[in-house]
């Protein structure tokens, strides 16, 4: 009875969103006729005064810089959650929940493949706004990185504090950044720095210095996450 | 592209995604199974990101990505995909780790409170 | 109609792994499943002009989602009904 009136909820709700979606049509144009879309604009304006080649980068830090800054704040929260949520008392180190031993082929695999995939975080988000990626993309990379070792090696330990330190030092020049807007010309994220050449390194003023401070915070948070789920042992369960 | 296999898209990319959404909705509803609550949840989230990306694309559109060159060939930015959704399922899709992160910190949290993880048989709610 | 074809084939595929992964009783199978939908949506994604967001989607749904799930399990119950098969499970993952 009860799945019955649940997929009848579902049908009515999947009825509705899907004619409106429908409607608009898959591939075509949306905005009203005579009107400049908003995409426009944004492109536009990411080739000309920003001179930023990828222009998701260009809305994520600075058109939605903002909301950029409140979701950096929404996953720390996440993390701190997480580590609230999964406390222990100090001393009483829990023991590494996934306890396999590896074979030799995949401790000296890992190690050979671990600076790569960290060089490749880095890169993503050092070039996230000349190429796809950018600091959200290279920072769950090099997190991956560190769930490999994490796997692979038994005890392979991160230091809280140092992942702690480069979580803040990120979020400050984040913040710092943003205010020294209010200094050059009145708005919070104003770009104050030379935006430079189109599709070179060093262009686009503040944008990739946000972005790698981005990739650096979500980098740490994400290991956190992983490093305090990995250490989690359940007791009733053996 | 044929005009009659792209209107064939517009059902089939809409249709999966809106399915995609209802059967996490029905997962999350119906199950008892904590775990499984959060399984839904994760499967319907995947399913509305499609919904918001596909709904930027345009016909014959390109990545919204200047490359060198770009400008001197087209001249005009209007074959470029919507960057504004791509922006925004991008911000969505790392909250929605935290969130599944969060999640099942809860579920081990009451796994170990209860010694089980069916909703019915947690029945009283103070720890 | 290459295009067509495969974005046809990989949404067909995605529907499969979503009712398999609600259906299934094996948790571990079903956070499988998910890993798939994840796979499947970052080529879709590729497929739909928007390179970035598969990046994300590739790293995040792929690797670190799964992994959680799984510490989760071996954490608590493999088996959705926990009555019958929770022996089986203590044996399966060390």
């Amino acid at each position: 009875m009860k799945k019955v009136l649940v997929i009848l909820l579902l049908a009515t709700l999947g009825y509705y969103v899907a004619g409106t979606y429908f409607d608009i049509g898959f591939g075509q144009p949306h905005f009203i006729k005579g009107l400049l879309p908003v995409k426009d604009i944004y492109l536009a304006q990411t080739v000309k005064s920003l001179k930023v080649s990828n222009a998701v980068t260009s809305i994520v830090v600075n058109f939605r810089g903002f909301d950029t800054l409140g979701e950096v704040t929404v996953l720390f929260l996440a993390v701190t959650a997480l580590g609230s949520i999964l406390y222990k008392k100090m001393n009483v180190l829990g023991e590494r929940s996934v306890l396999f031993s590896s074979s030799s082929i995949v401790t000296s695999g890992s190690k050979l493949l671990f600076p790569a995939i960290i060089l490749l975080g880095f890169y993503v988000f050092i070039h996230g706004h000349l190429s796809p990626g950018g600091g959200f993309q290279g920072g769950v990379i090099i997190a991956s990185g560190f769930l490999l070792m994490l796997l692979a090696y038994e005890n392979y330990s991160v230091s809280h504090t140092a992942l702690s330190v480069v979580e803040s030092l990120a979020g400050i020049t984040f913040a710092g950044v943003g205010l020294l807007g209010f200094m050059h010309g009145g708005t919070f994220l104003q770009n104050f720095l030379p935006t430079g050449v189109l599709n070179h390194l060093f262009s686009g003023g503040i944008i990739p210095i946000i972005y790698i401070a981005v990739g650096f915070k979500v980098g740490a948070e994400l290991t956190g996450v992983i490093y305090t789920v990995l250490h989690e042992k359940g007791e009733s369960n053996g | 592209m044929d005009n009659t296999l792209f209107g064939y898209l517009n059902y089939a990319v809409y249709g999966t995604a809106v399915l995609v959404i209802l059967i996490g909705l029905y997962g999350t509803m119906v199950k008892k199974s904590l775990l499984k609550v959060v399984i839904g949840l994760s499967v319907s989230d995947s399913g509305l990101n499609l919904l918001i990306v596909a709904i930027g694309y345009y016909k014959g559109g390109t990545a919204p990505i200047f490359s060198p060159g770009f400008l001197e060939n087209f001249k005009s930015v209007s074959k470029m995909v919507d960057p504004v959704p791509q922006a925004l399922v991008l911000t969505a899709i790392v909250i929605g780790f935290g969130v599944t992160a969060v999640a099942l910190a809860l579920v081990i949290r009451l796994y170990r409170h209860h010694g089980t993880l069916n909703i019915d048989e947690i029945k009283n709610l103070k720890w | 109609m290459i295009y067509f074809i495969l974005i046809s084939v990989l949404l067909l595929l995605m529907i499969a792994a979503s009712v398999y992964s609600i259906i299934q009783k094996d948790l571990l199978y079903a956070v499988l499943a998910t890993g798939i939908i994840s796979l499947i949506l970052s080529i879709l994604y590729y497929l739909l002009q928007a390179p970035d967001v598969a990046l994300t989607e590739a790293a995040i749904g792929v690797a670190l989602t799964t992994i959680i799930f799984v510490i989760t399990i071996r954490n608590t119950v493999r088996m959705e009904d926990e009555s019958d098969k929770k022996e089986k499970f203590k044996s399966a993952v060390k």
